[in-house]
């Protein structure tokens, strides 16, 4: 699918890396342009990753070639790459958080006076470029008081001005406000109209339409597509991407949630009321049946992770009762909820969830520990058993319950999480961002497997920043803003329109509203992702 | 065009203007200390707060000081270094022993052993990857034992002969009141502060300490900058060896044990975090300076042994870390 563009700024040819055991890229082209926007999409496991790091010096590789400006190159560390005019902004914001802005921002190449840095020059500078960028900070304070979103800019900021000729983003808005996700689009307008060749990797494939020119397709590491991204319908993307046939997607949806639940009656599976803590939540109420999937909707920081970590008593509240199946949940802390049978999956499962050197069956069985054993000893046997269960009923990939978990792939790792819970045999489980950076394969399991547990009469709090997921995946949809409930959509009127007019309606503040006085019909104040 | 201005939440955070409180705390907290205790003892002590006893307090922890300088960049990269003890007595008693072939061959010598033991402890940590904490244990009992074998196992005590050139220097005054150890102290912090904080290396040590992996991608050259800031520290070792060899006038072998931790505590009391990527190198002189003067306020008052400082060091020492893990839990997070 050769095209008559031009020379390409770089072009990779039958690039090979292989790790112990197997082959991540099998001979991978690649021809990025000046001024196109070149999306990089696949299944993890795909390598996207190993192929940007291959690309940037952080892997050597293993066979193929590599030319800038079509003579040969080849980069032995990332400093190498960023000499070139190679920029990347890697998918964790790869920042120095206790350093001020403008030092992260000028690291390494810092406006001199006498080989000594030149620190009221930096700042000015740090503040004009980043002002392009729409972030208005105090350029000395700590990156680290920083939003993510602002971070993430600050990181655009440092690639670009150093003179990139490519910059490669790897998941940039898995963090971001719809609002920062906004401003980096105008970002990679402009950069493309500097005649930069951008390339974009994303699980959401909503941004890739409407910010790329070019797609290539990873599957196994080969590049099984390569071409115009406009021409190419969607359900063929994800058919390429998953190396599955075009109809069987159709069939199955984009999710693959089920239609409603049977809910069962009686007594809530969860009741959590009043719940306040200062300044992030304002007497949150809800309450979720056995058997049902009720969504929290709302923008980044509007309170859902905090109620989530309220109700299983990893945040401490002034004031709210949290009962299970109608009984308080006695004692304070996570460990008084997990008795209660309640069970939190985390947001950050690297952080916050999986111990990444044990493996599959330590991982699984680590909250069950007090569960099975006897005595203050733990039966081996009893362990053996729930572990095989688990990977059965979730269908967790690993060579076996002895592999380290951090060898596994996202999708598999977060399925993990989720049965180290499971074996708690949970009344309640909430569900932070469940399917966040997994691949679009794993994501479809995870959802189907919401779905059973539902089935067996588990009450599910999803929360998502995904709405397509949210509403296709939740009987009930609840919306917070500023801590606060401002919100309900249950039945028929759980649909994406109504739930963004619902988070929309309750973005508008007052000094928004004014700005939007100017014509009928203004934009609505805040655009939310979709 | 949209804005991503900072919202920081939750009020009374933050001063709305300039820096925040916490962070002038952080940075200015131990000199807040030093200076009150300065006062205080002034108005409680008599003959305290005399040019004499200042200058005393100062030159005898002389060589305390420049080993806290090594550490401290040691730190800043998120290290330890605990063979600066040992490699300091090193020093000391190679010193006494070459001041027999002159002054210059009693400078070089010990910089050159105490600067290659420094640079092996930065070679096994930056590139074969070890440990910092094991390393530096390892070659600390390493140095010892070069130490015992120079020594005659410690039977031996190398005199500097009289009238040497350093031992008049080290012992002289700048205009009959600074000493010159706190004249070379100062030059050395000096040159050290601009080091950390006006050069790109610099700017390398923070963001190693701050974070190794983002360092590596954003082009540092971490295995460098590592291997540098322990070599830094084994010659501030063999620089401070000298100047005790020189001051004490023999090669002390039992000196020395221990001081490492004192460093460390120097280090952390002048607000650097032991986990790397903040802190500075006045913080440590600082934290050195406040030891020292404690050390001489508990000497002063009459009814106290001088094993009582070291719990007053303790106390003071949780009391410091207690502070900064306050401070920086009080650091909005947005």
């Amino acid at each position: 699918m050769p095209t008559d563009r031009g020379t390409p700024v770089l072009r990779a040819r039958g690039l090979v890396k292989r790790f112990p055991g197997v082959r991540a890229l099998a001979g991978v082209d690649l021809d990025l342009h000046p001024g196109r926007v070149h999306a990089l999409v696949g299944e993890n496991g795909a390598g996207k990753s190993t192929l940007i790091k291959v690309l940037t010096g952080v892997h050597g590789r293993d066979g193929g070639e590599l030319e800038l400006d079509g003579r040969p190159a080849g980069f032995a560390t990332p400093a190498e790459a960023q000499r070139a005019g190679l920029a990347t902004i890697y998918q964790e914001v790869d920042l120095l958080p206790l350093l001020s802005v403008a030092r992260n921002l000028f690291l390494g190449r810092e406006p001199r006076w006498f080989g000594l840095i030149d620190f009221p020059r930096m700042h000015r500078e740090a503040a004009e470029a980043l002002g392009e960028y729409g972030v208005h900070v105090d350029v000395r304070r700590p990156l680290g008081d920083l939003s993510m979103g602002a971070r993430q800019m600050v990181a655009l900021a440092r690639a670009v001005s150093a003179r990139a000729r490519v910059v490669i983003m790897d998941e940039p808005t898995s963090s971001l406000e719809p609002r920062e996700v906004h401003t980096l689009f105008e970002v990679i307008g402009r950069l493309r109209g500097r005649g930069i060749a951008v390339v974009y990797v994303s699980h959401r494939l909503d941004e890739l339409y409407e910010v790329c020119d070019d797609v290539t397709v990873l599957r196994d590491g080969h590049a099984v597509h390569s071409g115009p991204l406009a021409g190419l319908e969607r359900l063929r993307l994800i058919a390429l991407m998953l190396g599955r046939d075009m109809s069987e997607v159709a069939r199955e949806g984009a999710t693959t949630f089920a239609g409603a639940h049977d809910v069962a009656g009686g007594a809530p599976a969860l009741t959590a009321e009043a719940l306040t803590a200062r300044h992030r939540l304002r007497g949150v109420s809800l309450d979720i049946r056995p058997g049902e999937v009720v969504g929290l909707g709302g923008l980044l920081g509007s309170g859902r992770t905090e109620t989530a970590r309220a109700v299983a008593g990893d945040l401490a509240l002034e004031e709210g009762r949290v009962a299970v199946a109608g009984l308080p949940v006695r004692g304070r802390g996570t460990a008084a909820a997990i008795r209660a049978g309640i069970s939190l999956l985390p947001e950050d499962r690297k952080h916050e969830g999986i111990v990444p050197g044990l493996s599959v069956r330590e991982n699984i069985a680590l909250a069950a520990m007090p569960r099975l054993s006897r005595f203050g000893l733990v039966s081996e046997r009893r362990v053996d058993r729930v572990v095989s269960t688990f990977m059965e009923r979730l269908r967790i990939k690993a060579t076996g319950p002895s592999q380290k978990v951090e060898e596994l792939s996202g999708g598999n790792q977060q399925k993990v999480l989720l049965a180290r819970w499971l074996a708690l045999n949970p009344a309640v489980l909430l569900l932070d961002e469940p399917t966040r950076g997994i691949d679009v394969g794993a994501k479809a399991e995870v959802q189907r497997l919401v779905d059973e547990l539902a089935e067996d009469g588990l009450g599910v709090l999803l929360i998502s920043s995904d709405l397509e997921e949210l509403v296709e995946g939740a009987d009930r949809v609840v919306v917070l803003k500023d801590g606060a409930v401002v919100g309900e959509l249950s039945g028929a009127s759980v649909t994406e329109d109504a739930l963004v007019d619902a988070i929309a309606r309750g973005e508008a503040s007052p000094v928004v509203r004014d700005r939007s006085d100017g014509g009928a019909g203004a934009a609505p104040e805040e655009e939310v992702e979709r | 065009m949209s804005t991503v201005t900072e919202r920081v939440p939750g009020p009374g955070s933050e001063s709305s203007r300039g820096v925040p409180v916490r962070e002038l705390l952080q940075r200015h907290g131990a000199l807040l200390v030093l200076a009150v205790v300065l006062v205080a003892a002034g108005v409680g002590l008599d003959g305290f707060l005399t040019a004499g006893n200042l200058n005393h307090v100062a030159v005898g922890s002389a060589f305390l000081a420049i080993l806290a300088l090594g550490m401290t960049f040691v730190i800043v990269t998120g290290g330890i270094d605990l063979s600066v003890g040992t490699n300091f007595a090193l020093g000391g008693v190679l010193a006494a022993w070459a001041s027999q072939y002159g002054s210059l061959a009693a400078l070089a010598l010990p910089l050159a052993v105490c600067g290659a033991i420094g640079l092996l402890n930065g070679v096994l940590i930056a590139r074969a990857r070890l440990a910092p904490f094991i390393t530096t244990l390892a070659t600390m009992l390493g140095a010892w034992g070069l130490m015992l074998s120079v020594s005659d196992e410690g039977n031996t005590t190398y005199l500097v002969p009289d009238g040497a050139v350093l031992t008049s220097l080290v012992h002289g005054r700048l205009f009959g009141v600074i000493g010159y150890p706190l004249l070379l102290v100062l030059v050395l912090f000096v040159i050290g502060g601009i080091a950390l904080s006006r050069t790109g290396w610099g700017q390398n040590v923070y963001a190693v300490g701050g974070d190794e992996r983002s360092a590596a991608l954003m082009g540092v050259p971490v295995a460098r900058t590592k291997t540098a800031v322990y070599t830094v520290s084994g010659l501030c070792a063999g620089a401070a060896g000298v100047l005790n060899a020189f001051w004490l006038g023999s090669g002390v072998t039992i000196f020395g044990i221990g001081i490492e931790l004192q460093a460390i505590s120097a280090v952390v009391i002048g607000g650097t975090l032991l986990s790397g990527g903040y802190g500075f190198v006045s913080g440590s002189f600082v934290g050195v300076m406040l030891l020292a003067v404690i050390q001489n306020i508990i000497n002063t008052i009459s009814g106290l042994t001088s094993a009582f400082q070291e719990v007053v060091s303790g106390v003071f020492l949780i009391v410091v870390v207690l502070a900064q893990s306050r401070l920086s839990r009080s650091r909005p997070r947005a």
